[in-house]
């Protein structure tokens, strides 16, 4: 047997003995995700012993180095790892904004003490984050952010407002866009991290169309964050920001896969009687089919160095418009069943809820003509664009 | 899915190099195009394949092929779309050297599809659509041999080959798998009649009538009337190759009309600097470069042997025609009146893709296919 099948067969072993059988049903929707934090509430103890099991291995980050609380797994073994878990249908132990955003950054960005300090406490789920990027007059013009920090010698004293903070009102720490210098548009800003129970920070939840409220208003009153708790130089915090956009997009992009990952088509799952509904989804399907290819490829790409660095722009414009389409039919596949809100019968109107939740994924990350934009500079390299 | 190897890539780029030098638009099709060709390719082209190896890309090396897989053919497919070749290739070295393989045709047909002196048709449909399992063209059982009567259409290389790989019916009713025989039947054999036809691309297909045309049993390719399996390996080898031709196609019309964009001027401005263009050129890009993730990802699994091939050929046909339609769409539209004429390539990439859409199955057919292939 080679390293990698001897890997396999004991990662099946182990999985087979440690993930429990709660934790391989299907998620009905992100109120079953395991977010972590302080304040977490465990669903159950098998989301606790599944948390605890993946997390003493590394594995909730199997690819980030040992010495960061990761798995220390090459990309091979971290495949295998993720093939094991689809095979069984196991459920991530752990999923964060620390896992999918900052961690690539600090890994890339941050200073020693920073990764010691920051990625073993995500990796274990013990700390939540949140994203404090857009603000109200700063959307599509990232750049354009306003909220203060200003240099007060052995602190940053932070002042404003950011809006669309995902989860703000649960997060334990924030990692934050501040404005540092007023000299320069993307050259005058700086990437902070700080705790969200700092005297001054405030949330305010956001009621969306789809009823649910992800995400808030959060708010910074003379709000003082330690000077060390910066990542990367001052003013070049636009590099730290626009490397985590990238993983950000990755993420959104997987939303093209669906929840039932690439296995299951979507013909396959609402068997259409109309015919024409039926040719509709067919043409879905194929796109989807094909656009699972393309993350597969992507993946195998991003990771060799040979995607372009642009490229999660193109995965998360196909990846959520493609997602978009997905609910579209679902909810022309339910008919009037579809439409019901509140009913257990509906499961509290998942199917609309999704439909109306799904309409920000082409606008949270940059929205899909934002993402034209960046292809057309930077992949097609068009005149002045 | 996996990456290129480094062999791969080597292939790539020789395919890559060879058909922009010698398979031109200019030195090829163009050409063949004003000397109304018969054939409609160049057998020395043909030829300079057969030098380089790439006519046995798919022939067992036992047999002295290259004996490599779908994602080899895949990748001199693309080329040879991008540069829109008239070559046998995809009917010989893919399609037709993939129905015959491990079969008694091998030993007698390898060798010369090898050497770049054969060339093999595949004759499947019998109407203006394509429906493999509606095979009605009827082999009667005659002394040790069979009589085929009746007629097939849309025979791509047809009127310039020396074999036509014919499916036919020697038991059950149209509509059914079962009953399906594959001939390998040598194009002199007397009452065969191929009346080639000169198509919208100016490439060639001929419609066969088979009057009374006898041939031995050894013309029959594996097991009589179970010739479903050859035909749809070789219909599968085939929609993937033409799915990998197509995402050629939708990338040299894609790259010429970026070209274009960049530097025909409008209103004092460079017409690419328009944001009206620009989102649908990257539209097209994206979409593009999924069709092409779906191409690699069916050349792998019928490479692999996966579960899954059929349907993964199924979505890279429809989606590789239907992503190369939408290229060459905005090819001529954003060309403008220049893309309206003869003059002018991008008009030939639109060409192209009509004959390539409906080659082995149309959007539609492959659609329909993913629908019943995962159970609706």
């Amino acid at each position: 047997m080679t390293d990698l099948e001897t890997f396999r067969s004991e990662t099946r072993t182990w999985l087979e003995k440690n993930c429990p059988a709660e934790m391989r049903q299907p998620m009905r929707s992100e109120a079953d995700a395991c977010w972590g934090g302080r304040n977490w509430t465990f669903q159950s103890d098998a989301q606790r012993q599944w948390l605890e099991a993946m997390a003493g291995r590394g594995w909730t980050v199997p690819d980030w180095p040992k010495e960061y609380g990761g798995g220390g797994l090459s990309p091979a073994e971290a495949r295998v790892l993720k093939e094991e878990m689809q095979r069984i249908g196991a459920r991530p132990p752990l999923t964060s904004f620390g896992i999918s955003m900052l961690g690539p950054a600090l890994l890339q960005f941050g200073t020693e003490e920073q990764k010691k300090h920051y990625l073993g406490q995500i990796a274990r789920g013990e700390i939540r984050w949140c994203q404090g990027y857009s603000e109200p007059g700063a959307g599509s013009d990232l750049a354009g952010l306003q909220t203060k920090a200003e240099d007060k010698g052995d602190h940053w004293l932070v002042n404003g407002q950011k809006v669309w903070t995902s989860y703000a009102d649960k997060a334990d720490w924030i990692f934050c866009l501040v404005r540092t210098s007023s000299e320069s548009k993307q050259g005058g800003i700086s990437f902070l991290l700080f705790d969200m129970e700092t005297p001054g920070v405030s949330t305010k939840p956001i009621l969306l169309i789809s009823g649910s409220s992800p995400f808030c208003e959060t708010f910074f009153d003379d709000v003082k964050v330690p000077k060390k708790q910066i990542v990367g130089e001052v003013n070049k915090g636009w590099d730290v920001a626009k490397y985590l956009l990238g993983h950000e997009r990755e993420m959104i992009a997987g939303m093209g896969l669906g929840t039932g990952g690439s296995s299951v088509t979507l013909g396959a799952a609402v068997k259409p009687a109309d015919p024409l509904l039926r040719a509709e989804i067919a043409a879905f399907d194929v796109d989807a089919l094909a656009f699972a290819a393309m993350s597969e490829r992507f993946a195998a790409m991003w990771k060799a160095g040979e995607a372009h660095p642009a490229s999660p722009s193109m995965m998360k414009y196909a990846g959520t418009e493609l997602n978009k389409r997905r609910n579209e039919l679902l909810m022309a596949a339910g008919g009037s069943d579809a439409l019901e809100w509140d009913s257990e019968r509906s499961r509290k109107g998942a199917t609309p809820r999704s439909w109306l939740r799904s309409k920000g994924n082409s606008i949270e990350g940059g929205t899909s003509e934002i993402q034209l934009n960046i292809v057309a500079k930077h992949i097609l390299r068009l005149p002045g664009a | 899915m996996t990456l290129l190897t480094d062999d791969q890539k080597m292939l790539q780029e020789t395919a890559a190099s060879f058909l922009a030098e010698e398979g031109s638009i200019a030195r090829q099709l163009r050409h063949w195009r004003e000397i109304g060709c018969t054939d409609g390719f160049g057998h020395d082209l043909w030829k300079q394949f057969a030098e380089l190896g790439l006519t046995g890309i798919c022939i067992p090396e036992s047999h002295g092929g290259l004996g490599l897989g779908a994602t080899e053919a895949a990748l001199v497919l693309e080329e040879i779309g991008r540069n829109l070749t008239p070559s046998p290739f995809l009917t010989t070295a893919v399609a037709g050297a993939r129905a015959i393989d491990g079969t008694a045709h091998a030993d007698r047909w390898f060798p010369e599809i090898l050497s770049g002196e054969a060339v093999l048709a595949l004759a499947v449909d019998e109407g203006p659509r394509h429906a493999p399992e509606q095979t009605a063209l009827e082999a009667k059982r005659q002394g040790n041999g069979f009589v085929l009567n009746g007629a097939k259409q849309f025979v791509v290389q047809g009127g310039s080959a020396d074999i036509i790989v014919t499916a036919a019916r020697t038991a059950g009713a149209p509509g059914e798998r079962d009953g399906i025989t594959l001939f390998a039947v040598p194009k002199a054999t007397s009452g065969l009649n191929a009346d080639s036809q000169s198509l919208v691309d100016s490439s060639r297909a001929a419609r066969l009538t088979f009057d009374n045309v006898s041939v031995d049993a050894d013309a029959v390719i594996g097991e009589v009337d179970a010739g479903w399996a050859p035909l749809s390996r070789a219909l599968s080898a085939g929609s993937a190759g033409v799915a990998a031709e197509l995402v050629g196609v939708a990338s040299g019309a894609s790259a010429m009309t970026l070209d274009y964009l960049r530097q025909r001027k409008q209103f004092g401005k460079l017409i690419g600097e328009f944001q009206a263009l620009q989102h649908r050129a990257a539209h097209l890009y994206s979409e593009i470069e999924i069709a092409r993730a779906a191409a690699f990802k069916a050349a792998q699994a019928l490479d692999s042997r996966d579960e899954r091939a059929e349907l993964h050929v199924s979505v890279t046909k429809a989606k590789a025609a239907e992503v190369a339609g939408l290229a060459v769409r905005e090819g001529v539209q954003m060309h403008g009146g220049i893309g309206m004429t003869d003059e002018h390539d991008i008009g030939l990439f639109m060409k192209r893709e009509a004959v390539l859409g409906e080659l082995f199955g149309d959007v539609y057919y492959h659609r329909n296919r993913v629908a019943e292939l995962s159970g609706y």
